[in-house]
């Protein structure tokens, strides 16, 4: 079982990138150690900004900074960077068109018992309703490390969402099929297409290797690039299937499956059904426990899957 | 005798606050909207830090070293327009014929998408939280540029604003200058009656920030206010520039509602003969 979360392979990147690139800056709210960014703090004070607990602040000094050519990291989590400073995202990253990789950190439900107030079911939706802002799901490290790298190539304002605990993989050092806003296609099936994003695609390719022992042919799509969405794989999965599942950490409101169902209404008329999290405060629990709690596990989306064919 | 030219630099500038001031009257008109009262009252402010203070002009908005600035109060952006155009980014008669009509590039905020704006403003509260980030910036890079900002102070009841003035007291942002148009009338009225803003230099100052106090739209103050600014060293500097809102017309001045009015066209007349003589009064100080 692998232990390093998400979080922790952006770090990782981003220290191996700084050793060269000095416009490489990252940012904190009070929040380096649940970020995973104090091996950076303490191997390049000079490109770490720390802000107190001040998230609004956290998001200006970054697009501020990357009007300046720098390159901002602001890690902060999910739940306050994605609300908090909602209008910042908004105005100064977005609408100002500026080089800031906002990373929301312990994002859905990874808080647990800690309650809605720091849950994060919202930033799919209302990232994704901003102009200019690109919103990103990574499923497992290797394909974390991969975004970075890839982000880091551009000069446009993104949001990305990681857990807090680590996930097991789903790729391989050697082998992480990725381009930059395709999604990558797990498996192939055509008795019904699974399209997930971040912590759910593992249950979903789970899914899939439940089915297939009953008979049943699943695809799984890890679409990781929420916006911009991967409209052509979704198309093409829902063309070669009898019926479409999404899978998100997520309340069941303007998120992936909002997106998937509306390009497969319009484009390829297939059932979709959507697995989210309930439009309420989840239970109290683990994030295993939530999610076996919605059904947001592999036995529920193969349930869904039987029940709907 | 041109006002804005080389030759006794201060007076004409004065002279040619009260000409831009007309462009602003101007483009409301034409748009039949915009933020009057602000626009005259931060117009000295502007063109101090446009034509005497910042490096800034059409050629050297891609040169690393040329100062910053962010219109915070992003709702003055006709005072913005006006200035930018008189050191040349855009005609000015583009502006007054275009500001605010369909499809127009000239809305009623700054737009980075035109030259010689860096950011889009116009939600209050965030200018100066980015100046912090590109004041940040410029320490990392040793770079010698200066980075201002001009907030309004109804916006000062924004939360982010103090946000950012911890942080660039935390850093010790010399190189950034902030400056607040006091000119003590918002929106529903006056300052004070809506959320208390006295004492600014003493909020100013508990945070470690340098505070000047001065008359906003004099010019000798504001040379000396920002020039004291460069002087400081360890700590950002504001300017508490007390100005007259809807300065330059005395129809206008001091008066809430002309917040955002658009002038009638007996209106019009008077505030254009106020400017004019305002002008006359410059050339002849």
């Amino acid at each position: 079982m692998n232990k390093i979360p998400n979080r922790q392979a952006i770090c990782e990147v981003l220290m191996e990138r700084a050793k060269e690139d000095k416009d490489i800056v990252v940012l904190c709210s009070d929040s380096r150690g649940s970020a995973s960014m104090t091996p950076f703090a303490e191997r390049f004070p000079e490109q770490f900004v720390e802000v107190g607990i001040a998230e609004q602040n956290l998001v200006s000094i970054s697009a501020g900074l990357a009007k300046c050519k720098k390159k901002p990291f602001a890690a902060s989590p999910a739940c306050f960077l994605s609300t908090r400073s909602y209008e910042q995202a908004k105005v100064d990253c977005a609408y100002s068109n500026t080089n800031v990789t906002l990373i929301g950190i312990s994002g859905g439900i990874s808080y647990g018992a800690l309650g809605m107030s720091h849950h994060s079911a919202q930033d799919i939706a209302a990232m994704s309703a901003i102009p200019n802002m690109r919103v990103y799901l990574p499923s497992d490290r290797f394909q974390t490390a991969k975004l970075i790298e890839a982000l880091l190539q551009d000069e446009k304002p993104s949001y990305i969402r990681v857990g807090r605990n680590a996930v097991e993989d789903i790729y391989t050092e050697d082998n992480c099929p990725f381009e930059m806003d395709r999604a990558t296609v797990v498996c192939e099936g055509n008795d019904a297409a699974i399209i997930a994003c971040g912590e759910m695609v593992k249950p979903a390719v789970d899914a899939a290797k439940l089915l297939e022992k009953e008979g049943i042919s699943v695809s799984v799509v890890d679409m990781y690039c929420v916006k911009p969405l991967d409209k052509k794989t979704i198309i093409q999965a829902a063309e070669h299937a009898k019926l479409v599942v999404t899978a998100e950490e997520h309340a069941p409101f303007g998120g992936l499956g909002s997106m998937v169902s509306q390009v497969v209404a319009q484009e390829c008329p297939k059932k979709v059904v959507n697995l989210a999290l309930p439009d309420a405060p989840v239970i109290t629990g683990n994030s295993r426990e939530v999610f076996d709690h919605y059904g947001l596990n592999a036995e529920g989306i193969a349930k869904t899957i039987k029940e709907n064919l | 005798m041109t006002a804005g030219g080389k030759e006794g630099k201060m007076e004409n500038l004065k002279a040619l606050s009260y000409d831009l001031r007309k462009n602003v009257v101007d483009m409301i008109m034409e748009g039949k909207g915009g933020h009057i009262g602000g626009d005259m009252s931060v117009m000295d402010i502007l063109v101090e830090l446009y034509f005497e203070q910042m490096n800034i002009s059409p050629e050297q908005m891609e040169d690393p070293d040329r100062d910053r600035f962010v219109m915070s109060k992003g709702h003055s952006v006709e005072a913005l327009y006006a200035v930018l155009a008189a050191k040349g980014f855009f005609p000015i008669e583009q502006v007054i014929r275009e500001f605010s009509k369909f499809g127009s590039k000239f809305i009623g905020h700054p737009n980075n998408k035109l030259p010689g704006i860096e950011m889009n403003s116009g939600s209050l509260g965030h200018g100066l939280p980015v100046c912090v980030g590109m004041a940040l910036a410029g320490k990392m890079d040793k770079k010698a540029y200066r980075v201002y900002t001009v907030m309004g102070d109804g916006e000062l009841a924004e939360g982010s604003v103090w946000e950012g003035v911890m942080a660039a007291h935390q850093y010790k942002l010399d190189n950034l200058c902030a400056v607040v148009d006091r000119n003590r009338l918002q929106i529903s009225g006056n300052t004070e009656d809506v959320m208390s803003h006295d004492s600014q230099e003493e909020r100013w100052s508990s945070f470690g920030w340098h505070v000047i106090s001065i008359d906003g739209n004099n010019y000798q103050e504001l040379k000396a206010a920002f020039e004291e600014a460069k002087t400081v060293k360890g700590s950002p500097t504001v300017i508490i520039a007390n100005t007259v809102k809807g300065f330059g017309s005395p129809l206008m001045e001091n008066k809430a509602n002309w917040h955002h009015k658009v002038p009638n066209a007996e209106e019009y007349t008077q505030i254009m003969k106020d400017l004019e003589t305002g002008k006359e009064a410059a050339l002849h100080e």
